[in-house]
This record gives C-alpha cells, structure tokens and sequence, in this order.
C-alpha cells in the first residue's frame, strides 16, 4: 500500500479539554517537529500515531492514513506496518545478540536480503556511535548510545517504513548532525519530538505540546530557517569541541575567542 | 454465558488487563464475575469488588497446582456465576509450566510482559500453547523492535492471536474487549483442553529423599532424553 498522507484528528488533553489543533495532515516528505516541556504530551502524542490511535487512548485522538481508518494488519502485520518508532528507551532488556535480535527482526519485516540488510543497519549505526556495536555482544551490553543509534538504524533501513517517528534522538549521544543529514536522504515524513532548535528550526512546521493537548501548528519561517543553519554551525563548532575533549587534548583560549569573533555568528 | 479464563506468569499484568477489560465490558452492561485462583496469597477479590461492585471470589489451590485445583472449583464456579446472571473471569496463578487452566468452549487469554526474556514464549508451553489469544502487556516499556521481536517469539512457538497493550493506560484494551464480545457461551459438561502431564509417584506422597534410585513410579535420571512440548 503507497502511503500519501497521515492525518492526526484531535481529541481531548489531560484536562479533558478539546485540543485546540483539531485537525493536522503529513504529506510525503514532510518534516514536522512536536516541542514543549518536560511532561506536555510529546511521547503520548507519537505514541497515538504509532499506535494508529482510534479513540481508544486517553488522549481519545484519531489517526487516519490516507484519509481512512488504518487497516488491522499494521497493527498484527509488522512486515505490513508503514510505521517505524523510534522510542525514548535507551536501553534493550532482549537478552540475545546483536546479529540475532536483528535477524529476528529482519525476519518479522520481511526485508529481503536478511544479511545484506543486517550489514547496512550496522553501517548505518556505526556511523553516529563513538566505538562500533560488536554484532556477538548482547542487546543488554550496548551502551545508551549504540542502542538509540542501533534503533534509529533499525527504524531507517529495516522495513523501509515510510513514516519514521522519533522521541528526541538528541539525548542519546550520538552524533546528531550526521543523523539529520543521514536522514535527510530518505524520502519519508519525519515527526520528531524535540527540544532542539537544529531540529526545530529545519522542519517544515512544528506543533506545540501543553497539558497533553496540541496547542498551536506553526509554519517555519524562511528567517527560523537561516537562523537554523547558523544554530547547526555554532554546534558544529561545539561537537567539533566535544570530539577534541573526548579524545584527551586541551582547550585553548585564543581558539575559543577566535570563534566568538566570527561575523556569521551575528 | 461466557467463560474467560486468563492465566500468565507471576507480575504479567493479568490483574491490569482484566481490570480495563471489566471496566469496558460493565460500561457496555454485561454482568461480571471474578474469580482469582492462587496458590497462597491473592487480594484481586477484594480489587473487584470494591472496584467494580461485583460478585468476586478467590480460592488458595495450597498443595495443588493451581491449574488442578482449578478443575475442581471450576464447576461450583461457573453455577455461581449463572445464579449471578454474569459471564465469569478466571484469574489464575500461573505458576504451574507444565498444566493449562483453559477450558474448552472457554476464551483462553494468556497474558505476557514485553519486559521478559525473549526465549519465554518457549519455556511456558501449554500456557501459551493451548490459549486462544496473547496479550503482550507493558510495551511502554520496550521499543517497537523489541516488540516486533518478542512477537516473532510467540509466533515462533505457536500460531496464535498476539494483541499488544500498554495496560496501564489502557491501549490496546478496546481489541481485546471485541474479541471477547465475540465468544462463544461455554456448554455443560465442562472440558479441559489439555491432558495436565501429572504423576502421582513416590514424592507426591511425602517421601523426600533425593536421588531417584529411593523412588519408584515415574523416574528421570540427569541424563534422560526429554521431550515435553505442553500437549
Ligand atoms: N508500565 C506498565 N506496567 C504495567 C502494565 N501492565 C501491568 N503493569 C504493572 O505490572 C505490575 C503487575 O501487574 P498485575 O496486573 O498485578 O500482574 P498480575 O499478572 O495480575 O500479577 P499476579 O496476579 O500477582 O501474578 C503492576 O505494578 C502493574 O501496574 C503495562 O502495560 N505497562
Ligand atoms: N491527552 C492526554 N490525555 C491523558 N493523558 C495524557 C495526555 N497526553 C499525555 N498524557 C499523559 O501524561 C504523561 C506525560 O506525557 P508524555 O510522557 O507524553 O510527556 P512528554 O512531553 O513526552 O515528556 P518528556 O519531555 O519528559 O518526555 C503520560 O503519562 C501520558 O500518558
Ligand atoms: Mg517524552
Ligand atoms: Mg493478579
Ligand atoms: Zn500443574
Ligand atoms: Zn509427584
């Protein structure tokens, strides 16, 4: 089945409020971003749509594809579910090896070529990690890091799923930029809860979370967006920071100072 | 009436999914009886009946596995139920790996955490084997592919019905509560669905030195070639 569009149909906050946003649609390649605080419903509102929500979740919202009811399947079917969650775990509890949790896995979704795929989801994964996952350690082994990288790798190439959902990847640990620009290259809707402004600002709308209800779809601006750009340098410049740190050499001053003089920062 | 038995590990969330299932079900106005079989300690009576204002009861199986124990209360049960003009919940302990409560005619619900080892599917036989449907509780807790891959687990043991829910919050539950819907009423006389692989032998009546050359009757020695699949 081609999936064009994801529509969210509001229903009530914590409060039993209505939602103030009543109707939201993802069209193929949209890039949206769900921000608000600590508690205000971001998790329970991707939850709703990975869930393929029908009223039947406290938030009682409705989610539709391509304008009708989703099918059962997606939800007994993973090989059938045009979904991927990227959850806020950090940690496995499945006490088997990495080459097997993702042959399993490889197996329930239906990807082709088992081997080819587990290959890439590595490749993928290794990429935004500081020391590679070893494919004979156990899920339970991996540390906070390799295991978002591992999931988001997972998400990306194992089912091909065309909607990628993903609960604020930049608390992970892994390189974040590069997981955009990777990212970027797959033509999907991508929904991110996040607290970045990188992410934020290089979305194409976002939707403000409060009291468990969505509040407020906003348009990204062009000037959000070069203020975006800029945002991704300055952290640039404070990865390239960590990565220097993280290696055992020092800081200094006149490098520092340097940087704060550049004109483009202002 | 209808019979739901619903049996799962120790901590699975069996209590929970009953709980949103009999708050469903009662809003929709079906009558309701519970009944929670354990083998030395249980409160979910008291749970339900404060809870809901139903007719709810519990039973300590003791010495007995639970699972045998319940063929036994299992018939006074079901007349209490109908004198109550109510469908009856079984709650069992679970605890017994080797016996199945399920009843034929009876909707069998056996309830798994995400949370567990990815090889439990296999070690619990006919619990999961004989039941009609699974409920993987607390995937709140797991990422989608871990959830994805405890699914191919069950799937793996035995074809079955896998319904996932986050219990707490009550997702997922709405499924589950139509499939009940959809049940057939359970027909006299009551029939087990599974033959419990029990022995009476020479530790069943109190003898309890170790090594199997001071015993007679059913044997195993370290070195036996078994097999057991749970029916
Ligand atoms: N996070 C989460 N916790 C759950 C879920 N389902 C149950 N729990 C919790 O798991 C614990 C055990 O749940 P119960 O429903 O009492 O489990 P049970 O199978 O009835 O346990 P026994 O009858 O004592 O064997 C409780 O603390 C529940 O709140 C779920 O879906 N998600
Ligand atoms: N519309 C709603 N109705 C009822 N309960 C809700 C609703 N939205 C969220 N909740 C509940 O509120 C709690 C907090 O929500 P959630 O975990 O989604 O917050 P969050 O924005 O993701 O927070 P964090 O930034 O800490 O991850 C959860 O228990 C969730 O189930
Ligand atoms: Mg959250
Ligand atoms: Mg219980
Ligand atoms: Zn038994
Ligand atoms: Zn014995």
């Amino acid at each position: 089945m081609e999936i064009r569009k994801v529509t969210i149909l509001g229903g009530y906050g914590r409060g039993g409020e209505k939602e103030r946003v009543d109707q939201v649609d993802l069209e193929m390649g949209d890039l949206l971003s769900i921000v608000g605080p600590t508690g205000s419903g971001k998790t329970a509102l991707i939850n709703d749509i990975g869930l393929f929500a029908a009223e039947d979740t406290p938030s009682r919202r409705r989610i539709l594809i391509n304008g009708a009811a989703p099918a059962e399947e997606f939800l007994d079917d993973p090989a059938k579910n045009p979904i991927a969650l990227i959850t806020q775990h950090t940690g496995f509890l499945s006490d088997v090896s990495v080459a097997s949790f993702l042959d399993t896995h490889a197996r329930i979704r239906r990807s082709g070529n088992r081997d080819a795929v587990v290959a890439d989801i590595l490749d993928f994964a290794n990429q935004l990690t500081g020391e590679p996952i070893i494919t004979d350690s156990a899920m339970t082994e991996l540390s906070g890091g390799q295991s978002r990288a591992l999931l988001i790798a997972d998400a990306v190439i194992i089912g091909n799923s065309p909607i990628i959902l993903l609960d604020e990847i930049e608390n992970a640990g892994i390189n974040l930029t590069r997981a955009l620009e990777m990212l970027r290259k797959y033509e999907k809707i991508f929904v991110f809860v996040t607290h970045d402004p990188r992410i934020t600002l290089s979305s194409d709308y976002r939707i403000v979370m409060k009291g468990g209800a969505m509040q407020n779809a906003i348009t990204t601006s062009l000037e959000e967006k070069r203020i975006g750009e800029k945002v991704t340098e300055l952290d640039k410049i404070i990865m390239g920071m960590r990565d220097r740190i993280s290696s055992g050499e020092r800081m200094l001053e006149k490098e520092f100072r340097a940087i704060m003089d550049m004109t483009w920062l202002t | 009436m209808k019979l739901i038995m619903c049996a799962g590990p120790p901590t699975s969330g069996k209590t929970t999914v009953l709980r949103q299932v009999a708050r469903r079900l009662l809003k929709k106005g079906r009558r309701l009886a519970y009944l929670k079989i354990d083998v030395q300690f249980a409160d979910e009576d008291e749970l339900f009946r404060n809870e809901f204002a139903i007719p709810a009861r519990k039973i300590y199986s003791g010495d007995l596995c639970p699972d045998h124990a319940s063929v036994l209360v299992l018939g006074d049960a079901v007349k209490w139920a109908e004198e109550e003009g109510a469908d009856l919940i079984v709650e069992t302990a679970g605890l017994c790996l080797r016996c199945a409560p399920y009843i034929v005619g009876s909707l069998g619900i056996v309830v798994l955490e995400a949370t567990s080892g990815m090889n439990l599917p296999r070690k619990i036989g006919a619990m999961l084997t004989l039941a009609d449907i699974a409920v993987v509780t607390k995937i709140d807790l797991v990422s989608q592919a871990e959830r994805e891959v405890f699914r191919a687990n069950i799937m793996d043991a035995t074809r079955i019905e896998v319904l996932e829910a986050d219990a707490l919050r009550g997702i997922g539950i709405d499924r589950l509560v139509r499939r009940i819907e959809r049940a057939e009423d359970v027909t006299m006389p009551l029939m087990l669905k599974g033959s419990p692989p029990v022995a009476t032998c020479t530790i069943c009546v109190g003898k309890k030195v170790i090594g199997w050359e001071h015993h007679f009757g059913v044997l195993r020695k370290l070195d036996t070639d078994l097999f057991y699949r749970g029916e």
